[in-house]
């Protein structure tokens, strides 16, 4: 086990930024801190460096209580949000920075940390700019600085706060596929903050969701996005579809559509919410006692597939967004007015809101 | 294109003439009254006057008060503006009240204070006396008396610049295992070299110029605890002007030097921070 937390807690003065946290991450393992901002996602990440010291709870790094110890001592590698770069020292001192601060007795010798400093700059691919400033790097090229100075002092586990926040789109996809690629090879059990639910399917092994300071639900992206606990969990990890239905006898009715609630739900008879992605529509055109007839509003080519917007026929539904391949759909294109019959492939079933 | 302020340049040229004319006046004006009137019996009573051993005492002072005070605000300075720049504590906005008190306070009252504190008839003026410790009328209130008005000033020209920066660069450095005086030395100071070196400048100039509060702990014995400026006034009491105009040049030399060096710090912080600019510039093109 890398890392091991308990019933952490932390307040700022009235608020509380996370109330008894519990969560256990493997050795090797890349876990996304997922939440919308202010959940405590950097606050648990800082806690974990040490950078904040909790009022409650305890946190094990490979098994060594480290609750008390000081960031120094913990060997924990932080990528920050801007990076943090050190302006005034070129790329190589920056990535050198971490063994020139070690004690004498274990600082490495120029020659051997000169080389030290080369592999880790190779490893970023940035061999060619050591002697430049960070103000001369591109956004992504001092990431790379930063996680390079990070790695450098071999740590037990790293820690990214919003790793690719303040990159522009392309440069973001491209490095956290890159991040991914790092990872694999080097096998750093590492903690990554993002309030992106993209970034987080894209990359991580498991997502640990947030929400004011608690968490919502742990498992790996599949997971997360297919069996969602709650509503909230739903919505976070991507679009869905949310209806009103009654539950009864291991049916669901909406309007006059009778569908079959997934086994092992423990919700009893009543009011529920049915959450359905909008890839997980079935269309037809012909009507049947498990369709749900509804009335095209908006239908759009979005290249590869179509959008269409639809208005249900249940009392007080909102619209539906479903997505189609044109080979999923009747012989012909939806337009507005069309009457289209629908039925989930998969659906979830909530408490209603 | 239309510059800002064309088609308006007669307010504008009104403006910059009553600016000059006003600096002309109030600070061109005295400064050559003095190093004219330093030389009107000509350089020979000018180097007289310097040489004489009352002014060399004098000047010998007030560079060892300002070699004392200085450093140690300095330290007191990063030390305070480090507590309200990187923490929040009780008593943070009351700190920061405290170190503009000098600022607010009439020297002449901080000298007082000090007075009252330890002078013959002071708090701790008995117990002092008894140990044959002097600090009234003597060097050690002057040294204090300066340190207390400069308090400001180093203090004043960091928090802002360390609050702006926050306290990221320090986390890094900490996370990546360097030790307190590590940070310190390798990331926090270059951080705030230009800022620290501009306060030090202002905080120099007024500990060596500094006239009120010096003057009431002083007691004016010449020779021994006068500095520059109140040795000035003695001059001029004594209608010996030339002196005192001699003497008074020397402050106006120290005070020339000072402007000269906080204009080559402005400056060189300026383009290291336009070449940061330029570089960044250069990439973008790329």
């Amino acid at each position: 086990m890398s890392i091991e937390i308990r019933q952490l807690q932390k307040h700022f003065g009235a608020f509380t930024a996370l109330h008894g946290i519990d969560m256990a991450i493997e050795d090797g393992e890349l876990i996304a801190l997922l939440g919308p901002s202010g959940c405590g996602k950097t606050t648990l990440l800082r806690l974990i460096a040490g950078l904040e010291t909790p009022d409650a709870g305890s946190i094990h790094l490979h098994g060594h209580d480290v609750t008390r110890l000081d960031a120094r001592h913990r060997g924990v590698g932080f990528v920050f949000q801007h990076y943090a770069l050190f302006r005034q020292m070129t790329v190589f001192e920056n990535i050198a920075f971490g063994l020139r601060v070690r004690p004498p007795s274990s600082r490495p010798a120029e020659a051997a940390l000169r080389a030290q400093v080369e592999r880790f700059l190779d490893l970023v691919q940035l061999g060619a700019l050591a002697q430049r400033y960070p103000d001369q790097l591109s956004g992504g090229q001092r990431q790379r600085v930063a996680l390079a100075r990070a790695l450098i002092i071999e740590p037990k586990v790293l820690l990214l706060d919003e790793p690719f926040g303040a990159l522009d789109a392309q440069v973001r996809r491209r490095l956290r596929r890159w991040l991914r690629h790092l990872h694999d090879e080097l096998h750093v059990t590492t903690v990554l903050v993002t309030h992106d639910q993209d970034e987080a399917l894209d990359v991580a092994d498991r997502i640990v969701l947030i929400h004011q300071g608690q968490i919502e639900q742990v498992g790996s992206p599949q997971q997360l996005q297919d069996h969602p606990k709650n509503l909230f969990v739903s919505r976070f990890l991507g679009e869905i579809n949310h209806l009103p239905a009654r539950l009864c006898d291991g049916q669901l009715l909406l309007g006059n559509a009778r569908w079959l609630a997934p086994e092992g739900s423990l919700l009893a008879d009543g009011a529920v919410a049915v959450g359905v992605r909008p890839y997980d529509w079935q269309c037809g055109d012909q009507p049947g006692p498990d369709r749900l007839p509804a009335t095209v509003t908006d239908a759009r080519w979005l290249g590869g597939r179509y959008r269409v917007e639809l208005d249900p026929d249940i009392v007080g539904g909102s619209p539906i967004t479903a997505e189609w391949l044109p080979a999923q759909l009747p012989n012909h294109e939806p337009v507005s007015g069309d009457r289209l019959h629908l039925k989930p492939n998969r659906l979830a079933l909530f408490a209603p809101a | 294109m239309k510059r800002y302020g064309e088609g308006r340049q007669w307010p504008q040229t009104l403006l910059i003439v009553a600016a000059l004319v006003a600096a002309g006046v109030l600070l061109v004006l005295p400064l050559l009254v003095v190093l004219t009137g330093a030389v009107a019996k000509g350089w020979t009573v000018y180097f007289a006057a310097i040489h004489e051993r009352a002014a060399l005492a004098a000047l010998q002072l007030t560079l060892t008060v300002a070699a004392i005070a200085v450093p140690l605000n300095l330290v007191f300075g990063v030390v305070a503006a480090w507590c309200i720049a990187k923490f929040e504590f009780p008593g943070r906005s009351a700190l920061i009240t405290l170190i503009d008190l000098p600022l607010a306070v009439s020297p002449v009252i901080s000298g007082l204070i000090y007075v009252l504190l330890f002078g013959a008839q002071g708090v701790f003026g008995g117990w002092l006396g008894e140990h044959g410790f002097r600090i009234i009328f003597a060097v050690p209130g002057i040294v204090l008396a300066t340190i207390f008005v400069t308090f400001p000033f180093v203090a004043r020209e960091l928090i802002p610049v360390m609050q702006q920066q926050g306290r990221e660069y320090e986390e890094a450095a900490l996370s990546l295992g360097a030790s307190g005086w590590q940070m310190f030395r390798r990331v926090t100071l270059p951080n705030i070299k230009w800022g620290l070196l501009y306060g030090v400048i202002l905080c120099n100039a007024r500990a060596m110029g500094e006239f009120g509060a010096v003057s009431v702990v002083s007691g004016h014995i010449r020779g021994k605890t006068n500095t520059l400026p109140l040795h000035v006034e003695i001059l001029y009491n004594e209608y010996n002007h030339t002196a005192a105009f001699a003497v008074a040049s020397l402050l106006a030399l120290l005070a020339l030097i000072t402007l000269a060096l906080k204009s080559w710090v402005e400056a060189r912080a300026r383009s290291e921070r336009q070449t940061a600019i330029i570089a960044r510039a250069d990439e973008d093109l790329l």
